[in-house]
This record gives structure tokens, sequence and C-alpha cells, in this order.
């Protein structure tokens, strides 16, 4: 099984370990609801050094790229990251990911941890069918650590080991400096919908910077976070999770993710097959639902409109927020754009969901 | 963690008071901390029969869904009706408010094959 460097770490904090698509990760150590408050309330850290980073350079990185994700890379400055994805030809998804433009000439992509290997073969194998020549493919996914530290007192937290100046780092931007004397990429992103940032790190710094993010963080309400806070803090947001609202067999624009799919952009791996499918009619659209009684909708649980199945549920949890069940699901167009009732299947019974606008929790 | 002298236990870590007649069931200290934090619970209706090793009930935490099963067969006849809305009581008092339904027996020599706490506690310990 892989380990990140922070493998002991999570050990020694006495973290409950999964096999996470082929990596032993910490699903929680204190425990999710109060890992997910935290978060929402102070700040948490959590080890993420299991994300994959490939590095894109040369003169025509940008050409490349531009040709093989789904957002339109021309709106990116230096120091900025855009969440984007890559498709199959299919218009299905391959892996969504955040991009870093550090020069117009090198953009490194941070992906999926189990999607990682198939993300560079799959970008190996379209520089190979294409004309794109001068560039280069890196897989750096071992030489970094990365660490997300989130939550409305992360930027109080890293400025006490920080020189640079955080509050000239906007959203979605990143700048190269360091933290506690280690070299890092300060990225003001994360998963969780709080503020916040993520710190790439040379693996081999990776323990320091947990230990002294920890030792400055603790007074101000610092706690690790596993991955099942990750999860539930992502959800209420209403944040794409592979695997679940996007996957080989879904678009991106079935699954909220028009705004970054620019299909006005040029073309791009995956195009085609989307303008098609959009002019004959996206049968199937994601939408937001909420259990208007007890219960917890899960993952592949259907949901039924009039006694009639019309789709599924993507990812379903409770809400530590809401105190309620919520849940993505994927259903049949006409049903998600009308306003008849909807039930979610749990166990043998149909319990009543109310569609919600996203993010669950604003 | 703490498994209670006085009761006696499944493999699928249920646990059994056994007063009289009537026993009351939930899970143990052990089924809660692998749960994690518990947000919902699912119990029969008073007046159900229950069969041994059957399924009675659901236990779900933020992560997982789990069956409860019957430790043994009867008629339920009260049920704890403060476990919908304060699930958590399973973590924070397994043994007391956590409990989950009181059953009467319809076999008491059911009984003699559940684990005491300390053949319980050994079962757990190689788990």
């Amino acid at each position: 099984m892989n380990k990140t460097p922070l493998n002991q770490i999570h050990r020694q904090l006495g973290a409950r370990m999964v096999d996470f698509g082929g990596w032993d990760m910490p699903v929680q150590y204190s425990g999710v609801i109060a890992e997910h408050m935290a978060v929402r309330t102070t700040a948490g850290l959590f080890d993420v050094s299991h994300m994959g980073e490939i590095e894109v350079s040369g003169s025509q990185a940008f050409d490349f790229l531009q040709y093989v994700t789904t957002n339109d890379l021309s709106c990116l400055n230096d120091g900025q990251v855009q969440y984007t994805a890559l498709c199959y030809e299919t218009g299905g998804v391959v892996d969504d990911l955040t991009l870093y433009r550090f020069t117009a000439d090198r953009y490194l992509l941070c992906v999926n941890a189990s999607n990682s290997d198939k993300d560079f073969a799959w970008l190996e194998d379209l520089l190979k069918k294409t004309d794109f020549s001068d560039l280069t493919l890196t897989n750096r996914s071992a030489e970094y650590a990365q660490l997300a530290l989130q939550g409305p007192v992360a930027a109080n937290i890293l400025a006490k080991l920080t020189s640079t100046d955080l509050s000239a780092i906007k959203f979605y931007r990143f700048v190269e400096g360091q933290v506690a004397g280690i070299d890092a990429i300060i990225s003001r992103t994360g998963y969780t919908g709080e503020d916040g940032f993520e710190l790439y790190c040379p693996a081999e710094d990776g323990v320091k910077l947990w230990e002294e993010l920890m030792r400055v963080g603790q007074s101000l309400g610092l706690k690790p976070i596993g991955l099942g806070a990750r999860d539930t803090l992502r959800l209420e947001k209403a944040y794409a999770l592979y695997g679940h609202e996007i996957t080989a067999d879904i678009m991106p624009i079935e699954a909220r993710l028009g705004w970054i799919t620019k299909l006005k952009k040029g073309n791009f791996v995956g195009r085609d097959a989307m303008l098609k499918a959009k002019e004959a009619g996206l049968p199937r659209k994601l939408i937001a639902l909420t259990l208007t009684t007890s219960g917890v909708p899960r993952e592949g649980y259907p949901v039924f409109c009039n006694g009639r199945e019309v789709g599924y549920v993507t990812s379903g949890t409770m809400s530590p927020i809401l105190k309620k069940g919520i849940a993505l699901a994927l259903v049949e167009t006409a049903i998600a754009d009308s306003d008849q009732p909807l039930e979610i299947g749990i166990r043998k019974r149909q319990m009543p969901a109310e569609r919600t606008t996203l993010p669950f929790v604003k | 963690m703490n498994f209670p002298e006085e009761l006696k236990y499944t493999e699928d870590h249920e646990w059994v008071l056994a007063e009289d007649d009537v026993v009351t069931i939930g899970i143990s200290d052990f089924a809660q901390d692998q749960l994690g934090d518990i947000v919902f619970v699912e119990l029969p209706e008073v007046g159900d029969t229950l069969e041994e090793g059957k399924t009675f009930g659901v236990v779900e935490s933020v992560k997982a869904v789990s069956d409860v099963y019957a430790p043994v067969s009867g008629e339920v006849v009260e049920i704890n009706e403060e476990l919908p809305d304060a699930p958590e009581a399973v973590n924070n008092s397994p043994y007391e408010d956590g409990w989950m339904i009181k059953i009467k027996l319809s076999d008491p020599a059911q009984l003699d094959s559940l684990m005491n706490a300390t053949v319980y506690q050994e079962f757990v310990e190689k788990d």
C-alpha cells in the first residue's frame, strides 16, 4: 500500500487508517463530526500528499493543455490556479484537477491520487497522438508532500510561520514562498468551502511542515482532519468528487460543471461529443436533494418520482451543519427541471426529498 | 473500553441485559467506537416479532450503514423513543441512554449461547 510521508504522524495521533484507493490514509482522528465542525469554525489540517502532481513545461505547454483540458487556459495569468478537467473523446471525465500556471510555459496539474498514473498515461498518449512536440510531461507526485490548512482562522495560523503577505494571495492564486523555513507553494485553494491554503513542499519536509503548523495552530483550535470529514465538508458545498459525480461515463456538463467546460474556446478533447450531446438534449442532470424526514441518503440509492425510478444518488451523507440528510443525484433532465415531488429509496422505503439550491451550506 | 459484567454479548456486538423474561438490547462500546459518530438509528415497532440472528434495525454513522441483529427471539415490547432524535446517545452511553429495544423472550434458553463480558472482551481483542 502507498504511504504518504506523514504516515507515522497519523498513527502516532491514533488516527483510524483505511485503504483509500491504494493509499493508507487517516479516515478520522477525534471523530468525523468534531473534525468537520473544527474546519467550519476554526481550522483543520489535512494530509493530502496522496494527490498527484504532474508538471507540463515547454513552449507548447499552453497549446497542449488548452487542447486536453476543458476550461479556458487563456483566462489564466501567472500565479493563478484553475479548476478544470481532462475528458475522453466520449466527453466522459478522465479526472478533475487544479491547474497551476507558473509561467506561460510551465504548469503544475494537481490530480486525484487514484487517477494519477492513469492521467499521466493519458497525457503521454495524447502527446504521442498529436503534433505537439516542444513540451515535457513529468510525474512529480512522489516529490511533493501536500497539506491543506482550511478554516476561518487558517490565514492567522499560516501568518505565524511565513513572511509572505497572505492578504496579497487572493482566492485561487498562489505564490512560491517559505513556511517555517521550508520552500513551499502557498495556494489559496481548498476542498472545504472555507478560506484556507493548500501547501506543497518537498516530500522530505512534509513532517516538519505538519508539526510546525500544529504547534502554532493548536491554540487557535487547529485539529488534524481525516478523509471522513473531507468528504462531508466537500459535500455540504456540493463539490464534485471523481468516481461519484463525475466518471468516465458522466460528462462535466451533466454534473453542473458547465462553468469549467468552455465549449466556445476552440477544439479540445471531448468537445465534439459534448456539443452533440447538448444538441440532442442532455438526458440527465445533477441535482441537490435534502431529505425532509430523518435518514441518510447514500451513494447508489435510487431516486423516485411518482413511484418510478428516475435516477440515483451520486453522493450522500448526514450534513453535520444542517443535521439533515443531503444528496447529490443524477436524474432525468425533464424530472430534474420539473417540480414533481421526489423520493429517495432508502432500504425498503421511499423517503421524500426536496430539491435544494447549491451549495447545501452557504 | 467498557464491557459491563452484568450483560451478555453477541459476535455481532449487541448486548443483552436479561433481568426477567423481558430483555434490553443495544450495541456494545466496541461497536459504537468502530462505527464512529452515529447519526441515524432505525428501530422496529412495538409488537414486531424478532427472530434470533435476523436484523431488527439499522445504525448509521456518517460513513457507514450497519445492521443490528436480534440476539434472541421474541416480541418487541418497548423501543427507545429518544434515539431517533438523539442517535449520538449510542456513542455517548451505549449501555444506558443508548439502549435500543426491549423484547419479551420466546425462548429463554437462547441466552445461554451468548458470551459473558470476559469472553466477549477476548473476542473483541482478537478481532
